[in-house]
């Protein structure tokens, strides 16, 4: 079956192009561009990581190493789109158009953190595995129904693919064909269990077989293969044609969570050696330089601008003042029902006291 | 002069089909999925002729997939249509379960509304029409501990089409689930047009002084049976109250029945532990503690699963049982 299912590559880790398939469209500034989003991503992953480790955000799902695979394929949306993101996949969501800033009040734990900004279908975070597949479905299928060109993308892990929403989700869009690309990101590992130990299958393309839809795998850092294999795969739905999955190859170097501990389920060496031979962003560093586009006084001031949206992210974040606890109460339902109705009066009648 | 409703005299289950189609015509983006809806007209006939009405673009039959139709029915909702989505049982429910706890009644209250999810999701459920096992599941109580969603249930035809339009328009996600024994049980006179029996609303049906009877689904048939009886035979007189929404819950008019009776005997075939029968018994003593007269009884199904159907009859809560507890509550 693996042979079946080979692994695209356009870039390899030298930076130097083994498939001229799109080599006309890879334009420096299509390049430089990819560049700056990548990077933008990971000062945020990293930042975000640090104003973790300060405690002045909760818990945090990096997603360091996966830059290529999330930027390359949120490039291909159009407005109007539905993006269906898990918690890993900021810089998805970042790039499809989400503020910084909402980003970072979600993990200080403000619900105005899963609001995207207007015109943007960017569902918030999803927390259960794989139960965002279906919703991505219902979404382009409603498009399909409405007669738009509208579509989804959807991004899930390695380990949804063991669950029945994966399935079922496949299973809907397929029958209906629905203008979805369900994009994978296979990063070796569902918190500590390895991919050897989730499934049999050596490929996670290859369960669309299944489905008679096609299935796709392709090197997850090397953003170019990631780009133009989304973009066809979301044409493609547009143009009535239905679904498509994509698995994406690529790796997390670091834990699952700031809250977990990555050297107790593999070896720290080969998260370091990753960083120096697939590392997503030193691979189009490469090819930039290969192609004479790359200067140091450019990436220094790109890392400038971005460094400066960040700061200014954050300090939005920092004076976005409190939380508001009422919130909890007046969005249950579009009207309070008179139990909600009354546990707010009593929550606001008791706050009037402790003042 | 007044212009008569033009009425049909209709059985629960064809009321449920003309809600629907009363929808479905009026508006576009109704849409009905779920597994047999469309050629078969379901297994309960509830969407007979709906497909050939509306073609099979709008009345879905879907893969076999429980958690696939409410995950889908979300999407839908989210983006302009207002899905109506069928279990099949409310026993089979289970694996949409964790898409109805964790997204449809949360994503307003997560995304500070910019997201919602009008849908409708309609099951039928109850033991006493000798289903196989796990169809006679009565499980409203998962749902009413679910915040974000209400739970409707009617009890006879002329509720059943007001309370599902009224479900169907509700902009927020609605459980509407059907008894099964009260599908064909009896017929009642159904304005033909469009109307709408309020959700969080429920029904008195009978006036009394002597004690607050308070039910819902197939049950209202037996407390209203018991009623009759225990007033031939004890001349005690019941108030009787269909609750018809167990979510959000009428509280007036629980309080002004048991206000007035001082009494109450609230009867479901559920399990009586974690039962919604605890939330009425909470209710009164937040609002009505001092008017009491006697402890409030329950009378509700075992803590048991609901048996197979030679014992069925064993499970489920009957006139007799009523009875009983009413006369502890009027001899205490």
């Amino acid at each position: 079956m693996e042979t079946q299912f080979p692994m695209k590559q356009i870039l390899n880790e030298d930076g130097v192009v083994v498939n001229s398939e799109y080599e006309s469209q890879m334009t420096e500034e299509l390049t430089k561009e990819l560049y700056i989003k990548m990077l933008r991503a990971r000062m945020f992953d990293r930042k975000s990581v640090n104003l973790q480790r300060q405690g002045r955000i909760g818990t945090y799902v990096p997603f360091e190493g996966q830059e290529a695979a999330q930027v390359g394929s949120s490039l291909v949306l159009e407005e109007g789109d539905w993006m269906f993101p898990t918690y890993r996949d900021h810089a998805a969501t970042l790039t499809y158009g989400h503020s910084a800033r909402n980003l970072f009040l979600y993990w200080k734990g403000y619900p105005m953190g899963c609001v995207p900004p207007e015109g943007k279908n960017i569902f918030p975070p999803a927390v259960p595995i794989a139960s965002q597949l279906l919703h991505a479905t219902g979404t382009a299928w409603a498009e399909q129904l409405k007669g738009t060109d509208r579509g989804s993308i959807v991004y899930f892990g390695d380990g949804a693919t063991s669950e029945g929403d994966f399935h079922e989700g496949l299973n809907f869009a397929s029958v209906y064909n629905a203008p979805v690309v369900f994009f994978n990101q296979n990063n070796g590992f569902a918190i500590s269990v390895p991919m050897e130990k989730q499934m049999k299958s050596k490929t996670i393309a290859q369960k669309a077989v299944a489905y008679d839809i096609p299935g796709v795998r392709v090197d997850g850092n090397d953003i170019f293969v990631v780009y133009f294999e989304t973009k066809k795969a979301m044409e493609n739905a547009r143009q009535g044609n239905g679904p498509t999955l994509i698995e994406a190859v690529t790796y997390r170097y670091g834990a699952h969570t700031t809250a977990d501990d990555p050297s107790k389920y593999r070896d720290q060496e080969e998260s370091k050696r990753r960083r120096e031979t697939t590392d997503p962003l030193l691979r189009l560093e490469r090819y930039l330089k290969n192609k004479g586009y790359f200067e140091e006084a450019w990436k220094t001031k790109v890392e400038e601008e971005i460094t400066k949206e960040i700061e200014q992210a954050v300090e939005d974040m920092e004076a976005f003042g409190p939380a508001e606890p009422t919130d909890m109460f007046t969005h249950v339902f579009k009207k309070p029902t008179w139990s909600v109705q009354d546990q707010l009066d009593t929550f606001k009648a008791r706050e009037k006291e402790e003042v | 002069m007044s212009t008569a409703v033009k009425t049909q005299k209709l059985t629960m289950v064809q009321a449920i089909t003309d809600a629907m189609a009363t929808m479905m015509r009026e508006h576009d983006d109704v849409l009905v999925l779920g597994e047999d809806v469309g050629k078969n007209g379901g297994v309960f006939r509830a969407t007979d002729g709906l497909e050939a009405e509306f073609g099979d673009k709008r009345v879905i039959d879907t893969p076999l997939a429980e958690s696939g139709i409410i995950g889908t029915s979300i999407g839908l909702a989210m983006n302009g249509f207002r899905p109506i989505a069928e279990m099949q049982f409310l026993g089979f429910i289970y694996p949409a379960f964790n898409q109805i706890m964790t997204h449809a009644s949360r994503i307003r209250s997560r995304t500070l509304g910019h997201f919602t999810v009008p849908m409708v999701i309609r099951a039928p459920f109850g033991a006493g029409v000798r289903a196989p096992e796990i169809h006679s599941d009565s499980v409203e109580a998962l749902f009413t501990h679910m915040p974000g969603i209400k739970v409707v249930i009617p009890s006879n035809a002329y509720d059943a089409k007001g309370l599902l339009i009224a479900s169907i328009e509700d902009p927020d996600p609605v459980l509407f689930l059907e008894p099964m024994r009260c599908y064909r049980s009896h017929k009642l006179e159904v304005p033909e047009e469009k109307y709408t029996v309020e959700i969080g609303k429920g029904a008195r049906l009978q006036e009394g002084e002597d004690v607050t009877l308070i039910a819902w689904g197939a049950m209202v048939d037996v407390i209203k049976k018991a009623a009759k009886e225990i007033e031939e035979e004890e001349g005690v007189k019941c108030d009787v109250l269909d609750l018809r929404t167990l979510y959000p819950m009428d509280r007036d008019l629980i309080s002004e029945s048991v206000q007035k009776t001082g009494r109450a005997v609230i009867v479901h075939e559920a399990p009586g532990t974690g039962g919604v029968g605890n939330d009425v018994v909470s209710l009164i003593n937040d609002t009505s503690f001092l008017h009491m007269r006697s402890p409030i009884k329950r009378v509700t199904g075992h803590d048991t699963p609901v048996p197979m159907c030679a014992i069925e009859d064993d499970y489920l809560p009957d006139a007799n049982r009523v009875k009983h507890a009413i006369m502890e509550t009027i001899r205490f």
